[in-house]
């Protein structure tokens, strides 16, 4: 499954790197705590935060994730958006809550247990 | 703002300590104990603590130290909180939703989502914010009471 | 479905309120943030789990606020020592999964725990 079957499945709203929608998703990762993300995400996941400051960019390109989503209605601030657009990591928003984002990623096969 | 030549039925002060991260929300929870206490409705508390909680936050976030006063007349509750420290360079840029100063550290103890002051203003009946660079911060709110009394 | 559920659906430890795990829970959020189990608690009461990683006393004074029914931590975190007592004098069960917030969502989710919220208005 790639970023943009997530895009197309949810209607989610784009906001950065449109041109990397292709990367594959290995899974999903949960978390607003940067510090967390370093440590446990693993590459090709779909990072879903509140976060919106351009550090978000900086770690998913670190960790080589596959995009973020912004739940709640957030949106990332300019400076995020023009760091996105340079790294090139796909920043897309959702108007649904965490819980329910994740829950129904998960339904769509999204798995968050860590590969082996 | 209305002004206080209300009837003032209780008062009560409390001390925030600036950085004292781990136990923010303990001066609201005191708070929401008095007003449960009063036999307040269940949404008058419950507005009044999440304005309360957001700005104990900001104040430990942000500040070195504050007070927060509770007051509570019959047609209304007040708080004011009172903090020393560096200020709010643009206030209305700080009411933004998202907008946060807030360090790494701050964000890694689940802090400075930038919501703060948005969430006091969507809880409150009237909000004042003032702010000296340099010496601190003044933050006034109001929650009307609709011709309920407490009890 | 009950925290007993609930606890054997995430391999969960239950920390703290044993006796209370025939709760009844129904909606779920997820926070990391302070601010978030503020906002999003909104909608929430007795029946609600607050799913996070957030271990220290600050969740259990915001979790207070709406009077929350019980709170799950995600990552095999675990909370401090003050945070255990500050949930058993306000009697917030307090539960453990060694699983990731985000497989803990969809795991929830799938089993019919809905959100406290469903989205913002002007979505």
């Amino acid at each position: 499954m790639t970023v943009f079957d997530i895009v197309k499945s949810f209607g989610l709203q784009m906001r950065a790197g449109k041109d990397r929608l292709l990367g594959e998703v290995t899974g999903g990762y949960t978390s607003d705590l940067l510090s967390d993300v370093i440590a446990h995400s693993h590459k090709g996941n779909i990072w879903i935060t509140i976060q919106n400051h351009p550090n978000i960019v900086a770690v998913a390109t670190m960790k080589e994730l596959a995009g973020i989503i912004l739940t709640g209605g957030r949106e990332p601030d300019a400076d995020t958006i023009q760091k996105a657009e340079e790294e090139g990591i796909p920043i897309l928003v959702s108007p649904l809550f965490t819980f329910e984002l994740v829950g129904r990623l998960y339904q769509i096969g999204i798995s968050g247990m860590s590969p082996c | 703002m209305a002004e206080a030549e209300e009837n003032i039925r209780f008062h009560a002060m409390f001390h925030i300590e600036g950085g004292n991260f781990m136990n923010a929300g303990a001066i609201s929870s005191r708070v929401k104990k008095i007003l449960k206490e009063a036999g307040f409705p269940g949404k008058i508390i419950r507005r009044t603590s999440i304005a309360a909680f957001e700005a104990e936050m900001n104040v430990i976030c942000y500040a070195n130290q504050g007070n927060l006063s509770l007051l509570i007349t019959p047609s209304f509750l007040k708080v004011v909180i009172k903090d020393e420290g560096i200020g709010i360079p643009d206030v209305n840029l700080a009411m933004t939703e998202g907008y946060s100063t807030a360090n790494e550290k701050i964000r890694e103890l689940g802090f400075g989502a930038g919501m703060g002051l948005a969430n006091i203003k969507k809880n409150t009946d009237e909000m004042i914010l003032t702010s000296k660079l340099g010496q601190g911060t003044h933050l006034e709110f109001i929650i009307y009471l609709d011709g309920q009394n407490e009890g | 479905m009950t925290l007993k559920e609930i606890k054997d659906i995430l391999s969960a430890e239950v920390i703290s309120g044993d006796h209370d795990l025939e709760k009844e829970i129904k909606y779920c959020f997820a926070a990391d943030l302070l601010s978030d189990v503020l906002a999003l608690g909104r909608g929430s009461g007795v029946l609600t789990l607050l799913i996070t990683g957030i271990t220290h006393p600050q969740v259990i004074y915001a979790s207070n606020i709406f009077d929350l029914g019980a709170i799950i931590f995600v990552r095999g975190k675990r909370p401090t020592e003050a945070t255990l007592q500050l949930a058993i004098e306000n009697q917030i069960p307090l539960l453990a999964t060694p699983y990731i917030m985000f497989e803990t969502c969809g795991r929830l989710y799938q089993h019919g725990l809905r959100p406290s919220i469903a989205r913002i208005k002007n979505g």
